[in-house]
């Protein structure tokens, strides 16, 4: 690691002021410090904000979540709450990382996780990520954990998180606090950023922007499910994952939310499938025409073309499961 | 910089550059050997100890970070003329070969069984709303943060179950 300053803020005040004077936030650490060992990232300066009080999980007055940006992944995912209205998020939350990861990672660290694209992490390879301007090495390369949608010619890395996904789905919302002391509220399919040709820029968040709140609505489907395919059951990133809400209406699909995980750089999600799905009947016919519209704009490298066929049918298999027993 | 940390009951003032992880403090500085560094990047557990009553990766989080907070390592669980209940069943069900993955496998176990008896699902629990309830599944799948590279996976599993048994009657 590269010698660096620690200061601890005790409020979001002083949390700005620190980042003001350069401070890179630490909560977690999980992956932060990680990528400090390698000296992927070397802050000069490190702004601990794990004392600030953003750590409590409240229903909103129209019935939905707020959940502070320092609530632990393991107490996310234990909350009754999240488990009873929420289940895509519990399922995500529990199917990401070790028991001792989730005792640490935050709500907002999770967000701001960095790909874990082989190359972003070998200092020793070009990455525009990590270097702007010095090229990539995963495009032609190994490719088993990259994009199928959303890349461009200067980065195809994913972005890691189970977490997001689920949000996504679900519509939250990302509270800020910038570094002058205003509020932003910034819907999550607004929150990330394409790579384009700067794919180092990963979100809309300004140096000393500290995120505070994840705002969840209420549910807008009671039927919900989270598939993550992987390459061991457990502790380990997703090849490719599903999240799902959907509602019933009589026999009609009423309403259904999909995001895609393991396959963009950010947590992916086709309006254009879900707007296929309601109004109709369940049918394996309805399912395979939307899993196969999805996968056709897919642009796979050679080491990861399985995931193609591979999205196909865990998408079917999700639609299938979350309507199976619909009338 | 100077960090308060209490470690197995005991106050410790540690005098440290900011880099330190809570690992190698544990480690070289107040020089209790039992946690162990694997990888160091938090991909095997070995170095899990219990912060606050959780149990995280020590290589993954600064000494500094921690400033009166209550950690307690394998030393802290018991020791050989006093061992707690799932040291003595790793022993009596043979739960280790090598040994250096045991103290995270004992600390992360320890820890892991009050997260049952909280409440908190896992990714194998069928119902999520439920209490769960310990099974063979459910013990693989809670301590997949813990790698032993001379796959003893049977019997800490077994020595798990028989802790968790000898707790509840």
């Amino acid at each position: 690691m590269i010698p660096f300053d620690y200061a601890r803020a005790n409020s979001p005040a002083e949390a700005a002021t620190l980042s003001r004077e350069g401070g890179t936030f630490i909560a977690g650490g999980t992956n932060l410090l990680d990528l400090m060992k390698l000296e992927v990232v070397n802050p000069r300066k490190l702004v601990d904000i794990n004392r600030l009080d953003l750590a409590t999980i409240e229903e909103t007055p129209e019935g939905g979540l707020r959940i502070g940006a320092l609530v632990r992944n393991s107490d996310l995912a234990a909350n009754i709450r999240t488990r009873q209205s929420y289940p895509v998020l519990a399922k995500a939350l529990l199917s990401g990382a070790s028991g001792q990861l989730r005792n640490m990672a935050t709500t907002g660290g999770n967000l701001l996780q960095r790909t874990r694209c082989y190359y972003f992490y070998d200092t020793a390879q070009p990455c525009n990520k990590r270097e702007p301007g010095t090229g990539c090495q995963a495009i032609g390369g190994a490719t088993r954990l990259h994009a199928l949608f959303g890349t461009s010619q200067h980065c195809i890395a994913t972005h890691p998180s189970d977490m997001a996904v689920a949000l996504r789905a679900l519509d939250a919302t990302v509270e800020v606090e910038t570094a002058a002391g205003t509020i932003r509220s910034i819907p999550l399919a607004d929150f990330y950023l394409a790579p384009g040709d700067t794919p180092h820029r990963e979100t809309v968040l300004n140096p000393g922007d500290l995120i505070t709140t994840v705002m969840l609505p209420p549910a807008a489907g009671d039927r919900q499910a989270y598939r993550k395919v992987r390459d061991r059951a457990s502790y380990a990133f997703a090849l490719v994952s599903v999240a799902g809400v959907l509602r019933m209406e009589g026999s009609k699909i009423g309403y259904a939310a999909l995001a895609f995980g393991g396959v963009a750089p950010l947590p992916w999600r086709s309006t254009a499938i879900e707007h296929a799905l309601i109004g109709e009947s369940p049918s394996s016919a309805l399912f395979s025409k939307v899993a196969g519209e999805l996968v056709a704009d897919a642009k796979p490298q050679e080491g990861n073309a399985f995931k193609v066929e591979l999205l196909r049918r865990t998408l079917i298999a999700v639609l299938s499961n979350l309507t199976e027993d619909a009338p | 910089m100077t960090t308060d940390l209490m470690v197995n009951g005991q106050a410790y003032s540690l005098n440290a550059d900011p880099r330190t992880t809570l690992l190698d403090a544990l480690h070289h500085h107040l020089r209790l050997f039992g946690t162990k560094k694997g990888c160091d990047h938090g991909q095997c557990g070995t170095c899990t100890v219990i912060v606050n009553d959780r149990r995280i990766n020590s290589c993954l989080t600064l000494a500094c970070m921690h400033d009166g907070e209550e950690i307690v390592t394998i030393e802290g669980l018991g020791n050989p003329s006093c061992l707690s209940d799932m040291q003595r069943a790793f022993i009596s069900h043979d739960g280790f070969q090598c040994g250096y993955c045991t103290p995270g496998q004992i600390c992360s176990a320890t820890a892991m069984l009050r997260e049952i008896e909280a409440g908190w699902p896992s990714h194998v629990s069928e119902d999520i709303v439920a209490k769960p309830v310990l099974t063979l599944d459910e013990v693989r799948e809670r301590m997949s943060g813990n790698l032993c590279r001379c796959s003893a996976y049977p019997n800490i599993i077994e020595a798990i179950l028989d802790a968790a048994e000898k707790a509840r009657t």
